[in-house]
């Protein structure tokens, strides 16, 4: 880790932490620290019953409930709402959903890590069960009754022995003088009273998004707003030689050029640097983009190869590396002269892609910098434009916008701090939009990835020992520069953790230079290592001439928790306690078993181009078996008829949400499957846009995704990642099953299957 | 000058001959239902109806528009209530929410013209609109739903 050690304590908590590595623990804020605060940020706040940050009643009865987490497709901004309504006992109808600035006091905002959910279902049930218990009391005071004959039902309090009832709004004006009451008091309703946890629930947004009314970040206007739009370098941390704006400067609607200074490394989130077109509309700024004559100094990443580096990290893992999970001796069962399986596979760099590109909307003024954004961590983006513009965090206030999708990569505000070191240069409110050419050819991109696999087996050819080594450049490499090694919790997600029941089992990693911005991407690196995993696994069981279902059922054994501190592990475990959350086999099994039953396991045998493929994963502390269908044609086309999504997350907040999240990931993890690859020539990047950088669409998508929910008493876990990773190495598995091709490399489109 | 309808209101343009009708609509008129994805009429995010038929408003120049009608998203029904947006309400179709718009519109151009789409129909007419969050299949089942409607 010594590459690290110049990354200072507080870039790390205001960025990294977001894959769930060092979370900071849940924070019910106390009122009396937040309540000196003023002015009153939102209307949960300003309402006279406001026992939490989150929550707050009017004397008219509505119900104000606020969201810090950031809603980019996952349905958080609707599902942590409904768990404080459910034990507030409220009336839907009557809860106005309010976003949150980027805030300390709501805690961690970083909304990444799947972990909205796992991490504050208990405040937003803390909330709501507060003001219930608040309500009940003052309605016992006002009958002068025992609160014991007293209950909250739909927004109002009912006299049990009476019948009589008193709405929440009247009670609002006594129950506010009274205290909050401790945590340890509250009663939760048992679930059978449950009405809105464990209930299909529509977003909060659902209207205004088919209206056309929903706005996202390129949705926000300024009075006295220009629009920029900026031709980056092309090569990460390449400089300006020469700028001939002439032609620019006299399209109708620009206003001038500005350059900007490439940031120091390590890059972190700020700017790339470039020149930005400063133009009265977003056109206009466009059209005089195209007309900049730019002359570059490319800077030492313009020897990135892609092919090349491809070929590098493939000889990495072929060599040992650093050891961080080391169980019994692999090297003295390999030598025992047994039956040996071995296979590398790898997985390209990919783009994040979300429908909306980057672009933020900042005003600064008198020192003071309001930004609006779509980013999944507004206090990241106070951090990052602070440092931008040289103010303290506190005088920058970012309202979160709805996201146009986010997957990892709105967690790293750059385009924010852009947009805000040209409104304090310019004086005036500036937009900044990227195009998808910009967001193509500037991401923070999914590390490409070795992984090699070696196992000896026994006699019915499961694994006595198994040996599994990963390069990739790392994550590391954004918060220190030239950093080759990965951070641990990297490691952590499907490496460290292979939950199969193997008596020695060696996990290395190799180091790899990152000559792009490498960032988190859904489900992050338990997409390569999951995805070679359970391949691996898959390839074991074929070579015994096994069911593959039921050689991972045998290869989990018959199922328990993984005590990985005891093998010396330093697991971060997606940032939550082990004891609450442990690594559980049982859970993988039983996804598992699901996964066969509903999917038709072994009814129908494979081959002659049809097939079917099955891996289980656990990540984000959630766990996701899938069975993926594929029909291969003669030409080697592929169709996915089906895809079986089984996943248990604990206890679940909005089924619908979750089926809506499993469903995507296997769409999203089709596509990075077979197209999804961004390479690079003298360090620059040569996909642009939809063309060449392919997604899923209609036409080519999983024809069906079925969703199996595991009913589950179970803390609840997040669910926006788990679903990708299975499906990776189950589209591979039945690909084998269809027609015998082993798939070890992404994308598919580089496979000649006939 | 360029005389055409959006949403029924009368408007006149004589700005820049390039200038493509999705950035009239977001930057001149505010019309900001309609989306920027591409700008290279690959995704289908813009997509807004001239004269009734499904168009990429990115690739579509406003000066080209003399005489014609466009309707966004926001003229697409008095109360945003057309079979399609309904449809799309009752399905849950929306994760993100941000191509939706383009999805309903170009659903809306393909039942007004294939009442009864199969799927082959559904996939002609939407492989051109891209939803990164993987909705399709809840885009398939709403359009069928509001064919059916419709009917």
């Amino acid at each position: 880790m010594s590459a690290i050690q110049n990354v200072s304590r507080r870039e790390f908590l205001g960025s990294v932490f977001s894959t769930g590595a060092f979370v900071l623990a849940v924070q019910v804020v106390p009122r009396s620290a937040w309540a000196q605060a003023a002015p009153f940020r939102t209307q949960a706040e300003s309402s006279p019953l406001n026992p939490s940050v989150y929550l707050g009643i009017r004397p008219d009865g509505s119900v104000f409930i606020v969201t810090h987490r950031s809603e980019m497709g996952t349905g958080i901004r609707t599902t942590l709402p409904q768990v404080a309504a459910d034990e507030l006992e409220a009336d839907w109808s009557r809860v106005t959903i309010e976003q949150g600035i980027g805030d300390p006091r709501y805690g961690d905002q970083n909304t990444d890590g799947s972990r909205s959910i796992r991490d504050f279902y208990e405040a937003f049930r803390h909330a709501g069960a507060s003001a219930r218990a608040m309500l009940v009391t003052a309605a016992a005071a006002h009958w002068s009754v025992p609160e014991s004959e007293c209950a909250a039902q739909n927004h109002e309090v009912v006299h049990t022995p009476s019948g009589r009832r008193v709405g929440y709004g009247a009670l609002v004006p006594a129950a506010a003088k009274l205290g909050v009451p401790k945590g340890e008091m509250l009663k939760f309703k048992p679930r059978a009273a449950w009405r809105f946890v464990g209930k299909d629930t529509s977003i909060y947004d659902q209207r205004d998004i088919v209206n056309g009314k929903a706005r996202f970040g390129l949705d926000i206007f300024r009075e006295g707003m220009v629009h920029a739009s900026i031709e980056h370098p092309p090569v990460l941390g390449g400089t300006i030689r020469s700028v001939d704006d002439s032609v620019t400067k006299g399209v109708k609607g620009v206003q001038r050029t500005v350059r900007l200074d490439t940031f120091k490394p390590p890059h972190l989130f700020q700017p790339l640097g470039g020149v930005a077109v400063i133009a009265d509309s977003t056109w206009a700024a466009l059209k005089g983009r195209r007309q900049l004559k730019i002359e570059w100094n490319d800077g030492a990443h313009g020897v990135f190869e892609s092919e090349a580096f491809k070929k590098e990290l493939l000889s990495t893992v072929q060599k040992s590396g650093k050891v961080h999970r080391n169980l019994g001796n692999v090297d003295t069962e390999f030598a025992r002269g047994g039956k040996i399986l071995e296979a590398t596979y790898y997985t390209p760099l990919a783009a994040h892609a979300s429908m909306e590109p980057p672009a933020a909307v900042a005003e600064f003024r008198d020192g003071k910098v309001t930004v609006w954004a779509p980013t999944q961590d507004p206090q990241t983006v106070q951090d990052v434009v602070a440092g931008a513009v040289g103010v303290d965090k506190k005088d920058v206030t970012c309202h979160v916008t709805l996201l146009g999708g986010g997957f990892g990569r709105k967690s790293k505000p750059d385009y924010c701090a852009e947009a805000a070191v040209l409104s304090k240069q310019l004086g005036k409110p500036v937009k900044v939009i990227w195009t998808r050419e910009d967001d193509i050819r500037h991401d923070y991109y999914h590390a490409a990835a070795a992984v090699y696999h070696k196992a000896s087996v026994d006699g019915r050819g499961k694994p006595t020992a198994w040996l599994q080594r990963s390069a990739f450049p790392p994550i590391a490499s954004t918060f220190a520069a030239g950093a080759r090694e990965p951070l641990g919790f990297e490691l952590d997600l499907g490496l460290v953790d292979l939950p199969y029941d193997v008596a020695n089992i060696r996990a290395e990693n190799g180091p790899a230079d990152a000559h792009v911005r490498i960032g988190w991407f859904r489900a992050v690196c338990n997409n390569f290592h999951a995805f070679a995993a359970h391949s691996f696994a898959d390839e074991m069981a074929q070579a015994a001439g096994r069911d593959p279902l039921e050689f991972l059922l045998d290869l989990l054994g018959p199922g328990k928790t993984i005590d990985l501190k005891a093998q010396g592990v330093d697991y971060s475990n997606y940032g939550a306690p082990i004891e609450k959350h442990p690594v559980d086999t049982r859970r993988l099994r039983r996804v598992l078993a699901i996964a066969g039953e509903k999917s038709g396991w072994g009814r129908k045998k494979s081959g002659g181009g049809w097939g079917l493929g099955i891996a289980a994963h656990r990540s984000f502390n959630t766990y996701v078996a899938s069975v993926v269908e594929v029909q291969v044609d003669v030409r080697g086309g592929i169709q996915i008829p089906r895809i079986e999504q089984v996943v248990d997350a604990g206890v679940i907040v909005n089924p619908d949400r979750v089926r809506a999240q499993m469903e995507g990931s296997a769409v999203m993890a089709v596509g990075l499957a077979r197209t999804g690859e961004i390479t690079a020539a003298g360090g620059r990047i040569q996909q642009s846009n939809f063309n060449d950088f392919q997604v899923p669409r209609m036409n080519d998508a999983p024809r069906q995704v079925n969703v199996h929910l595991v009913e589950s008493d179970a803390l609840p876990t997040g669910v926006g990642e788990p679903g990708l990773p299975p499906v990776l190495a189950a589209l591979g598995n039945a690909i084998f099953a269809a027609t015998g091709r082993r798939v070890r490399e992404l994308p598919l489109s580089r496979l000649k299957l006939t | 000058m360029v005389n055409f309808k959006v949403n029924g209101t009368d408007r006149s343009f004589d700005g820049d001959p390039d200038m493509p009708l999705l950035w009239y609509l977001r930057d001149d008129l505010r019309l900001t239902g309609t989306k920027f994805g591409c700008g290279a009429g690959l995704c289908g995010a813009c997509t807004v109806h001239v004269d009734g038929l499904a168009v990429r408003s990115c690739q579509t120049l406003v000066r080209t528009l003399q005489n014609k009608q466009v309707v966004t998203i926001e003229g697409l029904s008095p109360n945003g209530n057309h079979p399609v947006q309904r449809a799309w309400s009752t399905f849950n179709v929306a994760q993100c929410g941000y191509c939706q718009v383009g999805q309903i519109m170009q659903a809306a151009s393909l039942l007004a013209r294939t009442p009864n789409p199969n799927d082959q129909d559904i996939d002609r007419a939407m492989a051109g609109n891209i939803c990164r969050c993987g909705t399709y299949q809840r885009i398939r089942a709403a359009v069928k739903a509001a064919a059916k409607e419709r009917a």
